[in-house]
């Protein structure tokens, strides 16, 4: 049989086919933690670009700012707007403004759960903003996967924390992290486009 | 000098057909008195039934049914005139509705911005149907000649006195505007044209008729001025659709709103001005007035984004009561700056910019809910934020990690016995100048999760910890 020759190098680099062991050393990523130990554990070096990434928390405030502070950092010091959907708690502006985010691209948006969802779609899809958080509480396979489309369409990066108990339950999102507070460690439960590093990522606790 | 007159020969039933969801269903227009009420107008679907203009009522049942009868509105059409003279001034500063039914504008100096005659004329008469109203356009170097050719011509234009002289002296002599009996005088006496009238002498006609006569032939050539006022421009916006019916749902009035903020548009377009408030008042048979307003944090004029924001209060909106007629106000129109757009953008063309979502989530989740934050210098947490419509970061820096991400609104009493104090107390003793005064030990704790958290202890009345904040 005579098949067409196809370049491995370029099925590769389109992600339709996926070493099963990564080579460890690679270019910094698109979208970089700024955690240098989590982004080399990452497929991608860093967050998945136009994607959406669930952040599965222990409970709220058990490190989500932490995590992605340096992120938020360095997106709205590039200018990109920040949005945060529904918070749990009132994001205290000192603090934030001493974690390096730039307050004048920030914004909260207030909406009951049902709106939420709705709003950072929104927010997904206009391709004005650089990044959307948002805490949906009982979002459905359904709603994940129209926010990884909304965030697809608008290339934006998407945050989803979500209560651990729902790691049991499948998710489109390309990335999950889970994030443990005893011991502090980051554990990446599925990754697009690499397998998950079977170790958890161990990070300084709370500063 | 060139004058353009739009000529709307069917203004009245224009005005009652772009009320209408579908204007190609008879429809006749009524007049008269009550006793003898008489068909005024009809549309081209209620002469194919057999209709004609100047019947009775009884006369058009008796012919044919199925056509529906709107009352002639001297007070839209009025409204329709506005605007249109509204329209009218984008186009030229000097726009008069001296003539009843027609606009005269100036358009000698407006061509050089809009392009040749032709190229402007297009435009006039794309958007006069888009609006939905019949016209004519001629165009002649005075008011009065283009006024009086629109009578025989559509779509005329001359451009010189000899040319609008030649073309005046084939008019019939009863299209002119003469005076009734003058023109019937010069009938009798065998001239049909005007180039009949003015080969006579002139002391001739001068004895023989009113001097009215002469002064606006001289007009027509131009010889001497017609004294015109000109439209003004109003300083807000104001207007009503009537309902025909009363209507309970809101799917029913997105039609009509979208034909107001149309014309809101057209208006803001002219004045080139923006729109910052409006409110959309729904009237109702005895209840009050049930009222949407529509705030936008920047002015705006687009006419799809307008109504997308309108769109989504009207439809937060309970109804009451069945609407009888909407109403658009506007009184705030601040001058309208257009978005500065860089021509290699970096995102993506069809992304939203930022003002038209911040909108849009206003609009449907209310005016307070897109903040931004505003750092303060003050070392209360409760003082030390602000929210507002344009974030910005404070004097005051606190080193890092001394201080929570996550703020509690309200602090919270910790009943917890395994709690751990993670490093000494802070003080912080402030606020005695605003009566807010506050006198606190801060504590960072880790629960027993691991959570660290916020507490203080209330130095004035003892008691427990309260949380405040997370450490997330």
């Amino acid at each position: 049989m005579k098949g067409a020759v196809v370049d491995l190098d370029g099925l590769l680099d389109q992600r339709r086919i996926w070493r099963a062991r990564q080579a460890p050393a690679r270019a910094l990523g698109l979208q970089p933690t700024g955690h240098a130990r989590l982004d080399e554990a990452l497929p991608e070096g860093g967050w998945p670009a136009s994607a959406l990434t669930e952040l599965l928390l222990a409970s709220p405030g058990c490190g989500e700012l932490q995590l992605l502070w340096p992120s938020l950092a360095r997106l709205t010091g590039e200018g990109g707007r920040v949005v945060l959907v529904a918070p749990p708690f009132i994001p205290y502006a000192p603090a934030w403004q001493a974690a390096g985010v730039d307050l004048r691209w920030l914004v909260k948006v207030d909406a009951n759960p049902l709106d939420a969802l709705w709003a950072a779609e929104q927010c997904l899809r206009s391709g004005s903003c650089a990044a959307v958080l948002c805490w949906p509480e009982r979002a459905d396979d359904r709603a994940l996967r129209r926010l990884q489309v909304a965030a697809e369409t608008g290339q934006a990066l998407a945050f989803a924390c979500r209560p651990q108990q729902a790691s049991m339950n499948p998710s489109p999102a390309a990335l999950r992290i889970a994030v443990d507070t005893r011991p502090a460690q980051w554990r990446v439960l599925k990754c697009r486009g690499g397998l998950p590093p079977s170790a958890p990522v161990a990070h300084f606790g709370l500063e | 000098m060139l004058w353009a007159c739009i000529l709307l020969p069917q203004l009245a039933l224009d005005t009652a057909l772009r009320t209408r969801a579908d204007p190609d269903l008879p429809l006749v227009l009524l007049g008269g008195p009550a006793q003898r009420r008489v068909v005024q107008a009809i549309n081209l679907a209620a002469a194919e039934l057999g209709l004609r203009a100047g019947q009775t009522l009884n006369a058009a049942r008796a012919l044919a049914d199925g056509f529906s009868c709107v009352e002639a509105d001297p007070a839209r059409i009025e409204q329709v005139e506005q605007l249109l003279a509204a329209w009218a001034y984008r186009y030229s500063a000097q726009v008069s509705r001296h003539y009843p039914r027609a606009l005269l504008m100036e358009v000698g100096s407006s061509l050089q911005l809009f392009g040749p005659w032709p190229v402007l004329e297009a435009r006039l008469r794309q958007e006069l149907t888009a609006l939905g109203l019949r016209h004519r356009i001629v165009l002649a170097c005075n008011p009065v000649a283009a006024r009086m050719l629109a009578n025989a011509h559509d779509g005329l234009a001359v451009l010189d006195q000899e040319d609008t002289r030649l073309a005046l002296a084939r008019m019939p002599i009863d299209r002119l505007g003469l005076p009734r009996e003058a023109a019937d005088a010069f009938a009798r006496m065998g001239l049909r044209h005007l180039a009949q009238v003015l080969a006579l002498p002139r002391d001739a006609l001068a004895r023989r008729f009113a001097a009215q006569v002469q002064l606006h032939l001289d007009q027509l050539l131009g010889l001497r001025s017609l004294g015109l006022t000109f439209y003004q421009p109003p300083d807000h916006f104001e207007a009503r659709l009537a309902l025909n019916f009363d209507v309970e749902s809101h799917q029913a009035l997105l039609f009509p709103l979208r034909r107001l903020v149309n014309d809101l548009a057209a208006f803001l377009a002219g004045r080139d001005c923006g729109v910052q408030r409006f409110a959309v008042h729904l009237e109702h048979g005895e209840h009050a007035d049930s009222v949407a307003m529509v705030g936008l944090l920047a002015a705006e004029r687009d006419p799809t984004v307008l109504f997308e924001l309108a769109r989504g209060r009207l439809e937060a909106l309970k109804i009451p009561a069945p609407v009888r007629n909407l109403c658009l106000r506007a009184d705030d129109l601040p001058p309208f700056v257009p978005r500065h757009q860089a021509l290699f953008d970096a995102r993506r063309q069809q992304s939203q910019p930022w003002e038209q979502l911040r909108e849009r989530l206003r609009a449907r989740l209310g005016d307070e809910a897109v903040r931004s934050l505003v750092a303060l210098a003050d070392h209360r947490p409760e003082h030390a934020w602000l929210a507002a419509d344009q974030g910005g970061a404070g004097i005051l820096q606190v080193a890092r990690g001394s201080r929570p991400g996550w703020l509690l609104s309200q602090p919270q009493p910790l009943t917890e016995q395994s709690l751990r104090l993670l490093g000494r107390a802070e003080r912080i003793e402030s606020g005695w100048w605003d009566g807010g005064d506050v006198r606190r030990d801060y504590y960072r704790i880790e629960t027993r999760e691991g959570l660290q958290g916020w507490a203080f202890r209330d130095l004035g009345e003892p008691g427990p910890l309260w949380l405040q904040g997370w450490f997330a």
